[in-house]
């Protein structure tokens, strides 16, 4: 099986603090990290290889530090690694970096199954997996809890409001995974050694057949207008009372005053 | 658009660096300078305290005639033959925004005799419903849907498109959006118009909560987002309002449909719902054991709510994956959200924060929870639950 999978290197959100003087982000300090939903996507790939042999390549889109979270997968276990880097990828929207993605994702070949994690944790769209799959014009499951391949079919769980629908696509396919699918590996020392030897490729604009004017900021439909801070929530009415009946009590006529009941 | 700095004007103060939400501006030979990460945000323009910074705007070649697009269209998603309430929410969202546009709306119904439900559409604001039913169409497949939904966009040619935030909106949209070549903002939180261009402004937050981006869709069309469920109120229905059913035909084949559904397991009803739940009662590490879950359920019982639970309460095995609330699990914005034996771990905090009413309890009284609860109490959990059930138990007979 030729397997890729599309990793996100993001600041590590929970440790994004906001500045109360200025009211802005404070980024300094904040650790770069491989989005958590792409390592249950490496992982998901690793255990098919282990199942059916073949190939793993890991891509990311991003400037040259996001090498890191490429040898991060590789010291987990993947192949190859290539990063799809360029000035002019820059600013790109979830429909820029899909069409990006997709172009390089034709260069690497024969794909049976192409591998994301739901959505990445600073954007949260969930939309470059499905759009990717769009720009090759293959099938696509989301939200995948289970994920296994018979022959040329895969079978998954995906996750909904409701419970779990089982799926059956024929490959190749694009599976999106959620964080209950596994427990991604810990890379092993053999592992980070390999691949802080490994070479990884960097591919510009000029080796994808692209369409420049559908590249990075230009290619965007959407625009950010602007970005503001959400009224931090602040502590309320803390109710302290010597035993629980008096403290509910309390509660519900705090609760009736303030008319949510 | 684009973001340049004017170096000569730049005093090296590096403010705006640190108000960059993309880590986009590094400072090069005692100067700012805007990398390759900027999206043009413009995050930066009004930190500069000299006015170093400017935001051009850049024309964009677009083959779209933009005046061939009217009218705000809501996508009407169904589960079970009934309307998913986020539908609902959105077409009295969407009535505000046509008003105000002096458009129509329309509600899009897809399914297998789902005709009835266009009563609804009507009295929840529509005025007209756009049908297409099939027996391939009995289920939400990505290929069926995204088929049927781009005929009806390349047909009539809408302006705006408002889709629920849900698994299969958020399955839908993106590949909608890709096909017909236009700009999607995902899971928004609130919606209105650009005084300055009179595009549709969608706000959604980012960085798990810790910043909030307007985003518009300028050259493209239609202009396309998800919402979160129960982010809006529903409207009051008017039973005497009426429309017009415009019946399309599918051109949907079943080979088309390359997913092939094999079954559909039901592990909760009502209480798993937590994405479109007005009131979530959450269970965490203070609950102890599984069996202390019960409590939760009560509570959640008693107020019609969902069951939401910790990452170390699922983590534990006390709790299956699907009502995980935080950052690896569910983004949630309930009217209410009970914190039980939550301590309010910031990963946690990412999922539920936009919650309209929080109350927390917890018997560690510096539980970070407190600090952005709404009500705490400061007590054992297992004593207060119980009482709690009552009470509002008491309360709903009365």
């Amino acid at each position: 099986m030729n397997i890729v999978v599309c990793v996100k290197q993001v600041p590590d959100t929970t440790e994004v603090k906001i500045d109360p003087a200025t009211n802005t982000l404070i980024r300094q300090g904040v650790p770069s990290i491989v989005n958590p939903f792409d390592k249950n996507a490496v992982e998901a790939a690793l255990q098919l290889k282990e199942k059916h042999g073949g190939k793993i390549t890991v891509i990311s889109m991003g400037p040259g530090q996001a090498k890191d979270a490429l040898k991060e997968c590789l010291a987990m276990g993947a192949d190859e690694a290539i990063l799809i880097t360029d000035r002019a990828f820059g600013g790109a929207d979830t429909l820029a970096t899909s069409y990006t993605l997709a172009a390089a994702i034709r260069k690497i070949g024969t794909v049976d199954m192409i591998l994301c994690g739901k959505q990445a944790i600073d954007g949260d769209t969930a939309q470059v997996g499905p759009e990717i799959a769009e720009h090759l014009g293959i099938a696509q499951v989301t939200y995948a809890a289970k994920l296994e391949v018979n022959g040329d079919t895969a079978r998954v769980e995906r996750e909904h409001e409701d419970g779990y629908e089982v799926l059956e696509v024929k490959l190749p396919a694009l599976v999106t995974t959620v964080k209950s699918i596994n427990e991604p590996r810990y890379p092993t020392v053999k592992g980070t050694m390999k691949a802080n030897r490994a070479q990884i490729a960097e591919w510009t604009k000029a080796d994808l057949e692209v369409d420049e004017p559908r590249l990075g900021l230009k290619g965007s439909p959407t625009q950010v207008r602007k970005i503001f801070t959400p009224k931090a929530r602040t502590q309320g009415i803390l109710i302290q009372k010597e035993t629980a009946r008096e403290a509910v009590t309390e509660l519900i006529g705090k609760l009736t005053e303030a008319k949510i009941v | 658009m684009a973001v340049k700095v004017n170096k000569d004007q730049c005093i090296s103060c590096s403010a705006c660096v640190s108000a960059c939400p993309f880590g986009a501006i590094i400072m090069q030979d005692d100067k700012a300078e805007i990398t390759d990460a900027c999206t043009a945000c413009g995050a930066c323009v009004d930190t500069c305290p000299v006015g170093a910074i400017i935001r051009e705007e850049e024309t964009k070649q677009v083959a779209m005639d933009k005046n061939e697009y009217k009218n705000v269209w809501v996508y009407i998603e169904t589960a079970d033959g009934a309307p998913r309430n986020v539908g609902l929410e959105l077409l009295g969202q969407g009535r505000k925004l046509a008003d105000a546009t002096g458009q129509k709306l329309a509600g899009i119904l897809i399914g297998d005799g789902v005709e009835g439900l266009a009563k609804e559409a009507f009295a929840y604001g529509a005025d007209m419903v756009y049908l297409v039913e099939s027996p391939e169409l009995k289920h939400y497949s990505t290929d069926g849907f995204t088929g049927v939904f781009t005929d009806l966009i390349n047909t009539y040619k809408p302006s705006v498109i408002l889709m629920g935030a849900t698994n299969d909106g958020r399955d839908l949209g993106p590949r909608i959006a890709c096909r017909v070549g236009t700009g999607l903002t995902a899971d928004c939180t609130d919606l209105g118009i650009d005084e300055a261009t009179g595009l549709i402004a969608w706000t959604r937050p980012a960085f798990g909560g810790n910043i909030m981006a307007t985003i518009l869709c300028p050259e493209h069309r239609p202009q396309m987002g998800t919402v979160r469920p129960s982010v809006f109120k529903k409207p009051q229905p008017d039973n005497s309002r009426s429309g017009e059913i415009i019946r399309v035909s599918s051109k949907v084949k079943p080979e088309d449909i390359r997913t092939k559904l094999i079954e559909v397991i039901k592990v909760c009803s009502a209480s798993c719902n937590l994405e479109e739940a007005e009131v979530i009662v959450s269970g965490g590490r203070g609950m102890c054991k599984p069996e202390n879950f019960t409590l939760i359920e009560d509570l959640a019982n008693a107020l019609g709510g969902a069951v939401g639970a910790s990452r170390a309460a699922v983590d534990a095995g006390w709790k299956p994956a699907l009502h995980q609330i935080g950052q690896t699990g569910k983004t949630v914005g309930p009217k209410i959200y009970f914190a039980c034996g939550i301590s309010g771990a910031i990963q946690h905090l990412a999922g539920m924060s936009s919650s309209d009413i929080i109350i927390a309890i917890n018997k560690d009284a510096d539980a970070p929870i407190f600090r952005m609860a709404d009500f705490g109490i400061v007590g054992d959990v297992m004593e207060v639950l119980p009482i709690l059930t009552e009470e509002f138990r008491k309360i709903k007979a009365g």
